[in-house]
C-alpha cells in the first residue's frame, strides 16, 4: 500500500485546525464546532478503517511509511501492530467526545479550545504510531504544549499553579529520556526500533537506559511518588482536558514501556521488576486510601486513576500473556470508564459549579437519567463482572498471581479498597437525602450529553460482555513480545 | 570582488550622502538596506573555494561566507523591523545605519581572519562601533549609562585578548593562525597561557559566564532597536570567531581549552536558566536568556569535534532568528507613544492581540526548546554531538537547566495567556516588524519538516 495512511490519520486534525482558525464567526462558533466535529469523527473512521484492516495474525509493523528526514541520520518511521491501534482507536474515539463535550462547559474562546484538542490529537496519534525514537519524543513532548494552555487558560482557579507542575514535571521526567535515545543512537548506530529490537543493547547500558526511559514514563504514568502533578492538573483542568488527561495522556506511558523499555532493554526490565512491583502496590494501595478521604469528585477519580494505573505496570511487568493483555485491556478500559466519570463530574459542575461531593446528595430523586449512567460508570471503575474494568484487573491479577503471591495478594485488597471509595463516592453524591436546595432545581442530562455518555456506557458494557475483538487483535502482538523477550533472557 | 571592498566604499558614499543631504535618516536608511542585500549578493555570486589574501592574513572561504551571510541578513531583519520604532524614539540619526554597517565590516573582518592583528583590527573595529550605539540615546541617562558600563568592561577585556595575542605571538613567533597551530603543543605553557588570556576575551564578546555583567545593564539600558542588534549580530560574530580559534590554531591543545569551556558552558547554561527567573523586565529577561543560549551553544564548541563546530553553528543560525522574533514582539507593543518593555504589560495580550501573543508563545516555547519546534533542534544537534564525545555529564546538566528555563518562559506565557487582560496596545501599523515576526514563526513551526536543512549547509563548512 503506497498511500500514507497513517500520515494521513495523524495531520488530519491537524490540517483540520487550520480550517477553523481560517473560520470567521462572530456571534456564535457553530462552524469550528462542526468543521472539528466532522474531522474528528473522519479521523475514528479511518482509524476504525486501519484496524478492520490490520492483520491480526501477524506481530509485523503494518502500514509502514518510512521517509528520509533527518539526512544519514533520523528517518521518519511509521507503523502500528496490534497493541498500537487500539491506542490509536481510543484516541480518535475519545476525541469527538470530548468536543462534544466542551460544547457544554468552554463559554470562553471556543474556538482556540477546539483547535488546541485537534493539535493535542495529532500529537497523540503520532506518538502511537512512531516507530523511530526521536520521532516518538518529538511527539511525547510537543503534546505538553497544547496540554499546557488546556489547563491554564480554561481552567480552574488553581490553573496556573497546576499548568506549571504538569508542564515541569513530565519536562524533567522526558529530558533524561532524550539522554538516553541519544546514547542509543551512538551505541546501536540507528534510532530505528524496529533495527534496535535486532541489534541487542550491551548488558551494562541497559539498567542506566531502562532507568532514564523509566523517569520519562514513571512520571507521566503517573506512578508513585511522582503522581503529585494529576491530581492538581485533573482538578483544575477543564472537563474536555481532564478527559484526554485521563484516557489518552496516561496511555502513553503503559504504551511506552511495552513498545521500548521491555522489548529493547529486556534484561533490565527484568531486573527492576520487583522495583514495579513495590511501586505499582504502594500506588494501589496508597492512592486508593487517599482517594477514600477526597471530598472533591474530580480528585477522587485523579488518585483512582492513579490506583488503576498501579495495576496496568503490574500487568506489564508480569509478562505474562495474562498479565500484559490485561494490561492493555486495563487501559483501554480505563480510557473508557475514567472519561465517563469525568464528563459525569462535568454534568453537574456545569450546572451547579461545584465538584465537591457534599454539594451533591440524593441526585437519584431529581435527575434520574444521569444517575443512572453515574452507578453504571462507578460499578465499572469498581470493577463490577460484566463491565470492562472486571476484565482487565482480573487478567492483571490472573498474571501476576503466577511470578508472585504476596504481590497479588496485596493488589486484590486494592481491589476491595477501590468498591470502597467507588460506592461511597456514589452513596454521597446519588443517593441520600439532598440537604442543598439548589440539587432540587438541577436539570438532567441534555441530548448531547446522553449522547456522549450512553456510548461509553454501551461500550464499556460491550467489551465486558465481548473482550474478542480486542484480545483477538491484541494477541499475536504480545505473544512475540513475550517471546523475544524470553528469548532475550536466555541467551544473557 | 570582496565584499569588504564593496562594503567599505559603499560605508563612505553614503556617509557623504548623509553630511551634505539634510533629514538625510530615511536617505541612509534605505540605502543601507540595499548595501546590506547587495552585499549578500556579492557572497552568493563568489566561488566557496578557499582563497587567501595579504600574505594568508585574510581567508575567504565558506565558513565565513556562511557567517557573513548569517551576519547580513540578521542585520537587515533587525533593522528594518526597528525602523518605525527608530523613528517613534528620535533616534533617526543618519549615523545610526551607519554604524551599524561599519560594526558589520568589523565583524566581517573577524570572520574572515587568518592572522591576530587582523582579527584584533577587526574585533575594535567592531567594539567601538557597538560602544557608540550603546550610547546613542544620549540624552536619556540609561543609555549612556549603559554604554559607558559596556565601553569600560569591553576596553578591559579587549586589553586582556591583546595581552594574549603579544604573548602567542612571543611564545610561536608567528601571528599567523595555521603557523600559531603547527607551533602549539602542551609543552609550550606560556602559549597555554595566552589561550587562557584570548578565550576570556572572547567569552566577554560572546557573554559567557563568568564574564557576563554587562550584559543585563547594557541590553535593558539601550534602546530596544540596538538591544535587538547586540543579543543578535555580535553574538554570530563572536561565536564565529570562537569556533575559528579552536579550530585552528588551538586545535593541538584542545584538553587544554576543552576543561575551561566546558566549565564556561555549564556555568551560563546555569546562571541563565537561575538569574532569568525573577526578571521583571523583558528586554533583561532576555539578557539572561541569551546567555543560557551562548551556554548550549558552546557545549558543542566544548566537544572539540568538527560534529561539535557544525552543532554550535546550527544552534545559533537557530537562536538568530528566535531572538529577531522575540524582538520584534516589542516593537510592537506601544501605548500612548511608549513602547512597553516589562513583562507585566504583556498581561492577557492574547485576549486582545491574539496575533502577537500566539506569535510570542511560538517563540517562547521554541527558545524553551519544546519540540517540535525550532529551538528544539537547535539543542538536539548541539547534545548528541556532545553525547557523541561521552560528555554525559554536560548533556544531563544542560537539559536540567533546560527545564529550569523551560519555567520563566511559562511564566511569559502566563501572563500573556493565564492572566486578566489590562492595557490595550495601539494599533500600529508596523508592517516590517510583523513581517519579521512572521518570518520567525513560520521557519520555527515549519522547521521539523526538512530538519536538515541548516545541517546540509553547514556540514562543507568545516573541512578537517
Amino acid at each position: 500500500m503506497n498511500f500514507p495512511i497513517l500520515s494521513t490519520l495523524i495531520f488530519l486534525p491537524l490540517i483540520s485546525s487550520f480550517f477553523i482558525l481560517l473560520s470567521k464567526d462572530k456571534t456564535n462558533n457553530n462552524s469550528s464546532i462542526y468543521i472539528s466535529l466532522f474531522s474528528s469523527i473522519a479521523t475514528f473512521f479511518l482509524s476504525l478503517f486501519l484496524w478492520y484492516n490490520l492483520d491480526v495474525n501477524t506481530s509485523e509493523f503494518q502500514f509502514v511509511e518510512e521517509k528520509s528526514w533527518i539526512n544519514n541520520f533520523i528517518k521518519f518511521k511509521l507503523g502500528i501492530d496490534g497493541i498500537s491501534i487500539l491506542f490509536i482507536v481510543l484516541t480518535t474515539f475519545i476525541t469527538p467526545i470530548c468536543i462534544i463535550s466542551c460544547v457544554n462547559s468552554v463559554k470562553v474562546r471556543v474556538k482556540e479550545f477546539l483547535i488546541a484538542i485537534l493539535i493535542l490529537e495529532t500529537f497523540m496519534i503520532g506518538v502511537f504510531c512512531s516507530l523511530d525514537l526521536v520521532i516518538f519524543y518529538l511527539f511525547f513532548e510537543a503534546g505538553l504544549i497544547p496540554m499546557f494552555l488546556i489547563i491554564g487558560v480554561w481552567g480552574g482557579p488553581r490553573r496556573v499553579y497546576s499548568a506549571f507542575k504538569f508542564f515541569l514535571f513530565t519536562l524533567l521526567g522526558s529530558v533524561l529520556m532524550l539522554v538516553a535515545i541519544i546514547v542509543i543512537y551512538w551505541l546501536t548506530g540507528t534510532t530505528d526500533i524496529t533495527q534496535i529490537y535486532q541489534i541487542k543493547i550491551p548488558k551494562e547500558y541497559q539498567n542506566i537506559l531502562w532507568l532514564a526511559f523509566f523517569s520519562s514514563f514513571a512520571v507521566k504514568m503517573p506512578m508513585w511518588p511522582v503522581h503529585t502533578w494529576l491530581p492538581d492538573a485533573h482538578v483544575e483542568a477543564p472537563t474536555a482536558g481532564s478527559v484526554i488527561l485521563a484516557a489518552i495522556l496516561l496511555k502513553m506511558a503503559g504504551y511506552g514501556f511495552l513498545r521500548f523499555s521491555i522489548p529493547m532493554f529486556p534484561v533490565a526490565s527484568e531486573y527492576f521488576t520487583p522495583l514495579i512491583y513495590i511501586l505499582s502496590i504502594i500506588a494501589i494501595i496508597y492512592t486508593s486510601l487517599v482517594a477514600l478521604m477526597q471530598d472533591d469528585m474530580k480528585k477522587l477519580i485523579a488518585y483512582s486513576s492513579v490506583a488503576h494505573m498501579g495495576y496496568v505496570t503490574l500487568g506489564i511487568f508480569t509478562f505474562t500473556k495474562q498479565g500484559i493483555e490485561g494490561s492493555v485491556y486495563q487501559m483501554i478500559s480505563h480510557g473508557l470508564i475514567s472519561a465517563a466519570l469525568f464528563l459525569c463530574v462535568g454534568v453537574v459542575y456545569d450546572r451547579l459549579h461545584s465538584r465537591m461531593i457534599n454539594t451533591y446528595g440524593g441526585l437519584v430523586n431529581y435527575i434520574p437519567k444521569y444517575s443512572f449512567l453515574f452507578l453504571i460508570f462507578a460499578l465499572a471503575a469498581l470493577g463490577l463482572p460484566g463491565t470492562s474494568g472486571f476484565l482487565g484487573e482480573f487478567l492483571v491479577l490472573t498474571g501476576t498471581f503466577q511470578k508472585s503471591y504476596l504481590a497479588a495478594m496485596l493488589a486484590t485488597f486494592g481491589v476491595v479498597l477501590g468498591a470502597a471509595y467507588m460506592l461511597w463516592l456514589t452513596k454521597r453524591v446519588i443517593f441520600g437525602v439532598a440537604h442543598n436546595s439548589e440539587v432540587k432545581k438541577i436539570n438532567d442530562v441534555n441530548r448531547s450529553e446522553v449522547l456522549m455518555l450512553v456510548t461509553l456506557a454501551f461500550l464499556i458494557l460491550f467489551f465486558g460482555f465481548y473482550p474478542l475483538p480486542l484480545m483477538e487483535t491484541l494477541s499475536t502482538s504480545v505473544n512475540s513480545l513475550i517471546y523475544n523477550y524470553e528469548i532475550a533472557l536466555k541467551s544473557n | 570582488m570582496f565584499p569588504e571592498v564593496f562594503l567599505s566604499l559603499s560605508i563612505f558614499s553614503i556617509l557623504m550622502i548623509g553630511v551634505f543631504i539634510k533629514k538625510s535618516f530615511n536617505i541612509v536608511f534605505n540605502l543601507t538596506s540595499l548595501i546590506i542585500i547587495v552585499t549578500i549578493l556579492i557572497i552568493l555570486s563568489s566561488s566557496s573555494d578557499e582563497e587567501k589574501i595579504f600574505l594568508d592574513s585574510f581567508i575567504r572561504d565558506g565558513f565565513s561566507n556562511y557567517f557573513k551571510i548569517l551576519i547580513l541578513l540578521s542585520s537587515l531583519f533587525v533593522l528594518n523591523s526597528s525602523k518605525r520604532f527608530i523613528i517613534d524614539s528620535k533616534l533617526d540619526k543618519f549615523e545610526y545605519p551607519i554604524i551599524i554597517l561599519l560594526s558589520i565590516l568589523g565583524m566581517f573582518f573577524m570572520v574572515s581572519a587568518n592572522d591576530l592583528i587582523l582579527f584584533y583590527l577587526g574585533l575594535e573595529l567592531q567594539s567601538l562601533s557597538l560602544y557608540i550605539l550603546a550610547s546613542i540615546d544620549r540624552d536619556n541617562l540609561r543609555s549612556t549609562e549603559s554604554g559607558i558600563k559596556y565601553f569600560v568592561l569591553s576596553a578591559l577585556s579587549s586589553g586582556l585578548l591583546l595581552y594574549g595575542c603579544s604573548l602567542l605571538y612571543g611564545f610561536t613567533g608567528t601571528t599567523n593562525f595555521e603557523l600559531i597551530a603547527g607551533q602549539l603543543n602542551k609543552e609550550n605553557t606560556g602559549a597555554v597561557f595566552a589561550m587562557v588570556f584570548i578565550l576570556v576575551g572572547l567569552a566577554f564578546k560572546v557573554s559567557a559566564v563568568p564574564f557576563h555583567m554587562w550584559t543585563p545593564d547594557v541590553y535593558e539600558g539601550a534602546p530596544t532597536s540596538i538591544t535587538s542588534y547586540f543579543a543578535v549580530v555580535p553574538k554570530v560574530a563572536g561565536l564565529a570567531l570562537l569556533i575559528k580559534f579552536m579550530y585552528v590554531p588551538f586545535s593541538n591543545i584542545l584538553l587544554e581549552w576543552q576543561t575551561i569551556i566546558i566549565f564556561i558552558s555549564i556555568a551560563s547554561m546555569i546562571l541563565g536558566a537561575v538569574a532569568a527567573m525573577t526578571q521583571k523586565n523583558f528586554k533583561r529577561l532576555l539578557a539572561y536568556s541569551s546567555i543560557g543560549h551562548i551556554g548550549y551553544a558552546l557545549a558543542g564548541v566544548a566537544t572539540g569535534a568538527i560534529s561539535g563546530y557544525q552543532s554550535t553553528t546550527v544552534y545559533i543560525s537557530i537562536y538568530v532568528i528566535m531572538n529577531i522574533g522575540a524582538f520584534s514582539c516589542l516593537y510592537l507593543l506601544k501605548k500612548d507613544g511608549q513602547y512597553k518593555e516589562n513583562i507585566s504589560d504583556l498581561s492577557g495580550i492574547s485576549k486582545k492581540h491574539p496575533l502577537i501573543a500566539i506569535s510570542l508563545l511560538i517563540i517562547l516555547f521554541s527558545l524553551a526548546g519544546v519540540p517540535p519546534l525550532g529551538g528544539f533542534f537547535a539543542k538536539f544537534y548541539v547534545f548528541v554531538a556532545v553525547l557523541e564525545k561521552q560528555m554525559y555529564a554536560l548533556a544531563i546538566i544542560g537539559l536540567l537547566t533546560t527545564v529550569m528555563s523551560a519555567f520563566y518562559y511559562l511564566k511569559i506565557i502566563k501572563t500573556i495567556y493565564f492572566d486578566d487582560s489590562l492595557i490595550t496596545f495601539e494599533a500600529t501599523k508596523n508592517r516590517t516588524a510583523q513581517a519579521s515576526i512572521f518570518a520567525s514563526c513560520t521557519i520555527l513551526i515549519t522547521f521539523f519538516l526538512y530538519p536538515s536543512v541548516l545541517n546540509n549547509l553547514v556540514k562543507s563548512l568545516f573541512v578537517s
